[in-house]
This record gives structure tokens, sequence and C-alpha cells, in this order.
């Protein structure tokens, strides 16, 4: 009973990561209604750079910030220079468009930084009064703070003018232009917030799986599952999502098929939800008319 | 007359340079095979050998096209198909002794069946969700190869080493040479037969499903029963493309099978241009030699560079979508109809005033 | 310094061996090879998922600088055309056919990865392109009837599962083994020498098997499965990331085991400080290596030469990877090869030479460790030693076996 119960927090503890990157995913899908392939890559990325500050010296509290505030900065100048050009094009130049990005930055960061694995530290306490066996302080501490982020994000689109009108932007950019959105800066934005998100997530993931150019290939793609599993559009969805994804992953390795084909049977029990609901377990469902 | 003072001519008959446009298109083809036709015997066997992979890959870019670009379902999995196809070859090969050439429809047909399996579940998922479910049939794939208790037939993580064949009948052609034959002897019908897949009513309905499925269903097309084939003939078409690159390579091994191949092939496909059957060759050319040219061109910055054409690659695909987004067919095809346009309005511009 | 008398005693030796044998018939230098210059070609995995292994191939062009700098080979300076392949068996065939017809290499030395050799293994053979020191631990390489042009170099993972089945086997023959594989080449070869090397035991001492797949981001499921096993000795056949990942959980979750970690993540700057010291001491390895963020070799003369080397030729690179001593040593080995050859460099003959060294000796080999190769012996290193991490070290304990 005990190693059930561990594996299902394990699971939780990996979740939360992958909710991370899931609430990232949603970002950038509801400010621009693409998802972008180069989330993980871009959030290592960010962790290479908080990590490069701490090594210059700067405290860790400071360094999360800065690194927040270059991610934010960076993601507004690749949404300005690289992708906005790409409005008008087919969805799939988009797509290509993101596989260069996600080639440059995972090149750039191995050739900058070597591909030895590096630690990044916790700003948990190592023997903090909320671990426990099952769980470390830090991965506790890393589910709170996705479970921060997703209270924000819900609350900014939800309650706050800006995100209403990105939301507007995002679903029908037309219209939102007569009202006098300024769509292009509310992509751009999108893309800041959904960057400065993953750089949370990256430096959230790297005291656990640490830090190396190709940490956030495996996440990102268990977030991307999570957040369509939960719905692509619904910032709870993908969270829980994230966390079904986490738990499910530790106990088919455990206890389905043994772990030569737990990526099979996980995906496998992802892929047939989405089969018996098409649209994620929260998403909305999108009804066509002629 | 118009009031603006020039004479409305009769419709143009589309003439650049004295040829009609079908005739460009057909001196265009024919330059194209005959140039296909002596690449090995100008060429070194190493680039005989690249030509072919060429060949290869434009047949699988070519099953990928059908799927994402004239019936609009994205597949970011096709790397599978081509998988399942090299496996079938190698383990006919190996195991029960096939000769290699008998393989090759054995593998379309196995993906044949396998796409449309894969299609029928599909036809539930739309946009990102069946971009989830074909990487993940991606991912999918090379696990399930590796798994000890198949590893009696599919080599396990070793993989199946396979001879490379010679030429039949005596023929004055080296190994590489006539494995490119071979592949553009296969090459050529396929590319035949797309093209008439989809000028055709299943082609058109293939398209209308793309661009409104609701108003399709309506007119009477048979939405489900179109997309699972188009899924089933995209795999037969890839599955052949895998089994192909499994001979000319002569090793299958699940490591030669990742996702990054299934993203090359939708880099190709976009690349290329979607929606169209030259694409593919000009995908498969992308595909084979810009990984090549990416590398050179590090090799300028100096030694330390060593990981860096990945990103050159990626600089490189960026920009190409910047100046092509409608890939290179795209590009070309409007380029030709402002030649044509210019050549007509040339013609109608000639009597101002008349 | 002691290593380097030996090389030119073993040199001296060799040319004498050489001037004493009954002429027969000179063949023509292998292509590639002019007056000025041995052009020699290898793949590495400078992308992809296996792209930490790029260091090795940067360290062999960084030592053939240093080589070229001091002269060359008798005047002849090594040319070494480093190209990627990605891990991916379809490219290397690709690059090794580019390089083997249009670049017209003398031979291919050191190309990383089982799958990747595999695939051009018959290739080579076929061609008699000698397939020098390949960059693997896999057991096939040394197998000279059937494959005479490929050799291996460093000591197979199988060798040293057998090192550790016999230690286990004397020392703890009731323990209860789990593992943790990677699954693949690499990680399987582990487990198969471990069986082997157990013997009819094999099945009664092995409770769990627990692999994953390196994109995988955590392994901490497969831990926590190895713990409710009940096993309480563990075989960690991983790469540096999962390795560190698999230290520091084992820890945390308060799973004691006797635990062997697979000589690939030995390192104690990359791997065990990232896990944490205290939570690696006891930890045990077979390697036959010098690791070089070890203090206890700070003042070894070996340590200090490849220090230099360092400094002076890869001032930017990362001191704490194991891979770049792993490299100068396959590349001093080669150039030992080389000289042995003299003026004779064909492809024939540097098969032969490098079928021909007797007990060399490296700077970064633990003492006691040496390079052999024979006729019918293409395993070039064979001997390792076990050591335990004490917390701050390795000690080495026991004496040097072959596996």
């Amino acid at each position: 009973m005990t190693a059930l119960l561990h594996q299902i927090f394990s699971g939780l503890a990996t979740g939360g990561i992958y909710a991370s990157v899931a609430l990232a995913l949603v970002l950038i899908y509801q400010a621009t209604h693409l998802v972008n392939f180069a989330q993980g890559e871009m959030a290592m990325f960010a962790t290479y750079i908080a990590w490069a500050l701490v090594q210059a010296g700067l405290p860790y509290w400071p360094a999360f910030l800065l690194t927040l505030a270059i991610a934010f900065a960076g993601g507004v100048v690749i949404e300005r220079v690289i992708i906005r050009p790409f409005d008008k094009a087919p969805v799939l130049a988009s797509v290509c468009v993101f596989i260069g990005l996600l080639s440059i930055f995972n090149s750039l960061a191995g050739f900058i930084f070597t591909y030895t694995i590096k630690s990044f530290p916790s700003p948990f306490a190592e023997k903090a009064w909320y671990g426990t066996r099952f769980m470390s302080p830090h991965e506790v501490g890393e589910i709170a703070v996705t479970l921060a982020m997703l209270v924000l994000v819900y609350a900014f689109f939800r309650f706050t003018p800006l995100g209403l009108a990105m939301r507007a932007a995002a679903q029908n950019p037309v219209s939102s232009r007569l009202v006098g959105i300024r769509v292009g800066w509310m992509l751009a934005l999108g893309w800041g917030l959904a960057a400065a998100a993953g750089a949370v997530a990256g430096m959230m993931a790297a005291p656990i799986v640490y830090l190396e150019p190709n940490m956030m290939g495996g996440i990102l793609l268990y977030g991307f599952a999570g957040a369509l599993l939960g719905g692509i559009d619904n910032p709870w969805g993908a969270v829980l999502g994230g966390f079904i994804v986490g738990v499910l992953e530790n106990l088919a390795g455990g206890y389905v098929v043994g772990p030569d084909l737990k990526l099979t049977a996980a995906l496998i029990i992802i892929v047939g939800v989405l089969v018996v609901r098409p649209s994620g377990l929260f998403g909305y469902r999108i009804v066509t008319r002629v | 007359m118009t009031a603006l003072g020039y004479t409305q001519a009769a419709a143009p008959t589309r003439q650049v340079a004295g040829l009609s446009v079908s005739a460009w298109r057909r001196i265009g083809l024919g330059a194209a095979l005959a140039l296909a036709l002596i690449v090995p015997f100008w060429a070194s066997s190493y680039h005989t050998f690249q030509f072919t992979l060429v060949v290869v890959y434009a047949i699988a870019l070519m099953g990928l096209n059908l799927l994402t670009g004239y019936n609009g379902q994205i597949s970011l999995g096709h790397g599978a198909f081509y998988a399942i196809g090299a496996y079938v070859t190698a383990v006919l090969v190996q195991k029960a002794g096939v000769p290699y050439w008998a393989t090759v429809p054995v593998a379309g047909l196995v993906c044949l069946g396998a796409g449309f399996l894969f299609g029928l579940p599909a036809l539930r998922l739309e946009g990102l969700y069946l971009a989830l479910a074909t990487f993940a049939l991606a991912l999918v794939t090379p696990q399930i190869l590796k798994f000890k208790n198949f590893a009696t037939w599919t080599g396990g993580v070793q993989g199946i080493l396979m001879d490379k064949p010679d030429a039949p009948w005596g023929l004055p052609l080296d190994s590489d040479q006539w494995l490119y034959f071979f592949c553009l002897a296969l090459a050529l019908p396929l590319f035949w037969a797309a093209r008439n897949l989809v000028a055709s009513r299943t082609g058109r309905a293939m398209v209308a499903i793309r661009d409104h499925p609701v108003a399709a269903a309506t007119m009477g097309v048979s939405t489900a029963l179109t997309k699972s084939l188009t899924f089933g003939v995209s795999a037969f078409y890839t599955g052949i493309a895998g089994s192909l690159g499994g001979i000319v390579v002569g090793f299958v091994a699940p490591d030669s099978f990742s996702i990054l191949l299934s993203l090359s092939f939708l880099v190709g496909v976009v690349v290329g241009g979607l929606a169209s059957i030259w694409g593919a060759l000009f995908g498969a050319l992308f595909v084979v030699f810009v990984p090549n040219y990416a590398d050179q061109i590090s090799d300028l910055l100096g030694e330390r560079a060593k990981a860096l054409p990945w990103a050159i690659y990626g600089v490189l695909l960026i920009a190409f979508m910047y100046l092509m987004p409608t890939g290179v067919v795209g590009m070309l095809r409007t380029a030709a109809a402002r030649l044509v346009e210019g050549a007509g309005r040339g013609r109608s511009l000639g009597k101002p005033g008349a | 310094m002691i290593s380097r008398r030996r090389l030119l005693q073993t040199t001296a030796a060799s040319a004498a061996a050489l001037a004493t044998r009954s002429l027969r018939a000179w063949a023509a230098n292998a292509p590639g090879v002019t007056d000025k210059e041995i052009k020699i070609g290898q793949t590495m995995p400078y992308s992809g998922p296996a792209s930490s292994y790029g260091a090795i191939g940067k360290a062999e062009l960084a030592y053939f600088k240093k080589v070229n700098d001091e002269g060359g080979i008798s005047g002849r300076m090594i040319n070494l055309l480093s190209l990627d392949d990605g891990y991916s068996p379809p490219k290397t065939v690709e690059q090794i056919r580019r390089l083997v017809e249009q670049d017209g290499v003398a031979f291919i030395f050191q190309s990383l990865g089982t799958p990747s050799n595999s695939a051009i293994q018959k290739y080579l053979n076929d061609r008699k392109v000698p397939q020098l020191f390949v960059a693997t631990g896999a057991t096939k390489w040394n197998d000279p009837k059937r494959f005479p042009w490929t050799m291996g170099w460093q000591p197979n993972y199988q060798t040293e599962a057998h090192i550790y089945a016999k230690y286990l086997l004397a020392d703890k023959p009731d323990a209860k083994i789990g593992i943790l594989y990677q699954n693949d080449d690499y990680g399987k070869d582990y487990v198969i020498g471990l069986k082997d090397g157990l013997g009819d035991k094999a099945k009664t001492m092995i409770v769990k098997e627990e692999s994953y797949e390196t994109s995988d981001p955590t392994i901490d499921s497969q831990i926590v499965s190895l713990q409710s096993s009940g096993a309480d000795t563990f075989l960690n056949a991983t790469t540096p990331k999962f390795a560190a990942q698999a230290i520091r959980k084992s820890y945390d979750i308060g799973w004691k085991s006797l635990h062997f970690l697979n000589n690939v993540s030995i390192s104690v700057g990359s791997v065990l400080t990232p896990a944490g010291l205290e939570k690696s001491a006891g930890v045990i390895t077979a390697d036959y290596r010098k690791d070089p963020t070890d203090p206890r070799w700070k003042d070894d003369a070996g340590y200090k030469q490849w220090l230099e080397f360092m400094k002076k030729y890869m001032p930017d690179a990362d001191l704490a990877d194991n891979d770049h001593p792993y490299g100068m040593m396959a590349a001093m080995t080669l150039v030992q090869v080389l000289k042995q050859c003299g003026n004779d460099l064909s492809r024939e003959n540097i098969m032969k030479e490098a079928a021909n060294l007797h007990d060399l000796e490296m700077p970064m080999l633990l003492p006691g460790i040496k390079i052999n190769t024979s006729a019918d012996n293409f395993a070039p290193i064979k001997q390792m030693q076990l050591q335990r991490f004490n917390g701050k070290s390795w000690e080495l304990f026991g004496e040097v076996l072959s596996g």
C-alpha cells in the first residue's frame, strides 16, 4: 500500500512540472490559437540564464525575477520579429517556424553551456518542515507554485480587462480591432507571458531533473498531452491534465504494463480518453454551423 | 471601348514565350525525368546514394502530403509508418528469406491496414488533438520495436542488418545505381497514381473535407470513409518509402525512427509545398541536403561550433518559411502566375485608345 | 615521466621488430595519406539524445591539434574529419559513405554508438577500411575472425557487469538485486552481463528490473518500484543525468542498498556533486580511468599532464566532464599505432599495428591498467579496478581485475 501511495505522490510531483508546462501552453494557445512547440526549449534556455545569473553571484530570488523579466522580453521580441510575419501564412508554416526555433535554442544552449548536467538551486530548503518521505520540500513547493500560477492566470484572463482583450484578440482579431484592441500587442503580450510561465516551469523542474539542454523534451511531451487531456482552452483543465498524466505515467509503469512499455501505455490511455471526449476532459465543445 | 481607353482583348490563351502553360509543364516534366535518369551515371556512388534517399523521402512525403496537404489531417507521426514499412522488409528478408523486392508491396499493404485502423479512432480528433495522437504514435513505435518480447522478430535494440542487393540479370550497374533505378521505377507510378487520385472524385472529396467538412458532408461525401481511406493510402506510401529506405541503408534499428524523423517529414511537406505533387520532391531535397549545408556553414565558424549546425538549420528553415510560406511549389506557382499574367496583360495593352 | 618513457620504449621495440621482420610486398599507402597529412574520419552525436558524448570528438580534435603543433607523425599532420550523425544510424551510414567515398579518408576512428557502428560495420569490412577503436562498450567489437577490420577500445559493459557479479557471488551471495537500466543496447548489455556473470543464481538473485527511456523526465517512479521490491543491492546502469537522479532519489526515500554505479556515470564533478556528495557515499564502481574531478589525483603526474593539455588546447571546456580524458587517451592510442606504422601507412599495416600494442600506458588510466592487443585480441583495454566513493573521492580496493 505504501508503494502505491508513494507512486501516486511521486506522480503528483512530476505532474506538477507537467502542469506548469501545460499552463504555459494554454497561455500561448489562448493568446494566439497556436501551440508553440518551442516552449520547452525556450523554458530551458531561460533556466540556463537564471543559472548563469546565480553563478555570477546573484541570490536566488533576484535571479528568478530577473529571468522572468528577460524571458518576458524575449517572448515579446520573438513574437514581433519572428512570428509576426507569419500572421497570414498557413498554420503549418508557423509550426515549421516553431520547429526552427526549437532547433536554434537547443543547439545554442548546448554550444554555450555544454552538455554536462548542472545543479540548479531550489528556493525551498532541503530539510523544510513540509517535506515528507514521499515528497521532498522542493516537490511540495513546486506544486504550490504551479497552483499559484494557475490562480494568477485564471484571474488574469477572467477578471482583468487586459486578459479579456487578449482572449478577444485571439478569438476574433477583426472584431477586436474594430473595438480598439491593439491585436498585435496582445499577441506579443501573450508570448511574453507564456515565455515567463515557461521560465517558471523550467526553474521549478531543473532542481529535480537537472539542468541540461535536452531537459525539457520529455517534459514538453507530457505537458502537451496533459494540456490536451484537460482541454487546451481551459487553464484549470490543463493543470489537472498535467497532474493526471504524471500519476498515470507512474501507475502505468508500476502496475499496468511494466516499465518497458510505460510510455506506450500512458499515451494509449491519453489518446483513448481523447477519442471518447475529443475536446479533452474539461475543454469547450466547438459546435460548427455551416 | 472602356473609359480607361484600352481594348479589352479576348481572354488571352495564356501563353508564355510562345508555348502554352501545359506545354511548359510537359517540358519541365520531361527535363526532370531525363535528369533523373542520368544522375547515377555522372554522380559518384555516394551522391547516387543520397539521391536514392531523396527519391525514398519523396515517396514518404507524397504520402504525408495526401493526408495533411490535401485532406487537412495533420500528422506528426508518419515516422511510425516509415518504421513499420522498414521493419516489415527487414524481418521478411532476414527471418523469412523473402527476396527484398517482394517485401515492398507487403510493407505497403501492412501500412495501408495500419493507417486505416489508426485513422478510424482518429476520426473523432481534430487539429491539435490529432497532432497529439499522431505524435504519440511516433513515440510509441520505437518503444514497441524495442520491446523484449518481440526481440526474436525485431532484433530488439540491436536492430536488423540486411545485405545490399546487387543488380539482377547481370546488368552492368553497381549496387547503388541499381537501387536508385529500383526506387525511381517504383516512385514514378506512385506519383502518377497520386496525381490521378488527387484529380479524381475522391481527391476532390478529400479537398472538400479539408476546406469545409460540414458542407462536404451535406453534399453527400462520406467523411468518415474518405478520411480513413486517406489515412490508409497515406500510410501505404510512407510504408513503401520505409521499406525502400531500409533496403537502401541496409540497417534498421529503433533509434533510426525517432520523433525527429516525423518532424522532418512535416518540415519537408511544408517546405516543398502543401497540396502539391511536386512539393514532395522539393521537400525531399530539403530534408536530405539542407542539414549537410548547415554542417558546412557551421564548419566555417570553427571547430568549437560542433553542435551549431542545428541552430543554423533552424535559421535556414525560418528563412525558407519567411521567403516561401506556401512552400517551393507555392512560390513557383505564384511566379508562374505572374509570368502568365504579365504576358497576358502585355498583349491586351497593345492598343491604347483604339 | 613513466608513461612517456614507456611510450618511447614500446616505440623503439616496435621499430626494431619492424626492421627485423622479413620484407614483404610493400602495400600502397591508404587513400587520404600523403607526405603532408593523414586524413581520417569519424561520426559523433553532436546533436540529438546522445549529444553529451560530443565532448569526446572535441577532445580528439584538440589532441590531434597538439600532435600537429609538435610536428605531427613524422611530418604528417593528422586531419580528423568529425561529422555529426545525431545518433541516427541512417545518418551515420550517409556520413561514413561520404567520408570514405567522397573525402577519401584513410580509416574511421572512434565513431560513437552501438547502432551507428553496427550499421556501418559490414560496409567498412567489405571495403577493407579500418574501423578503429569504436567508441562504444558493446561486446560485439572483439571479433577478429568475422570482422578483421573492426576494433573496440574501452572495456565493454558486459565485462564490467561480470566484475560486479563476481564480487557479489563472493561477498554477498544472498543479495537481492534490483536493476535500473536505459532501454537501449548500452543498458541492456549490463543486464545481460550481470545475468551471465551470476550464472544459475541470476534467477534467484535478481528481484526487479526497471528500465527507462532517455525521453523520460525522471526515473523517480522506477526507484520507488525498486525499493518496494525489497531489493538490497542496486545495479545502476544509467547515463549521468539519470544516475544523479537515481542516487539522490534513493537517498531521499531512505532506500539503503549496495549501490553499483556503471562507469559511464561516475564523474565526481558532473554526477556525484549534483546528486549530493553525502548521498553518493558508499557507491561502488569498476573503472579503468582516473576521474579528473577526484581530488586524490591532484598531484599525480598523469593528471597534471592531462590538465596541461586541457588548459592549452581546450581552455573553455568543462574540466568535470570525463569524456575529455577518454577522448584524449583514444587519440593517444591512435598516435601510437600510427607511429608504429612508420612509413607504411597502408590500411593493412595500420590494422596490423593496431593489433600489435603491448603494455601501453596512458596518463589517465588507473595505475596497473595497460593497453594490449594481438591478432586474436581486439579489445585493447580489458582491465578494471573496483573503487568505492567515500564522500570525497573514489577509493580503489582489491586488485586490478580482468572481466
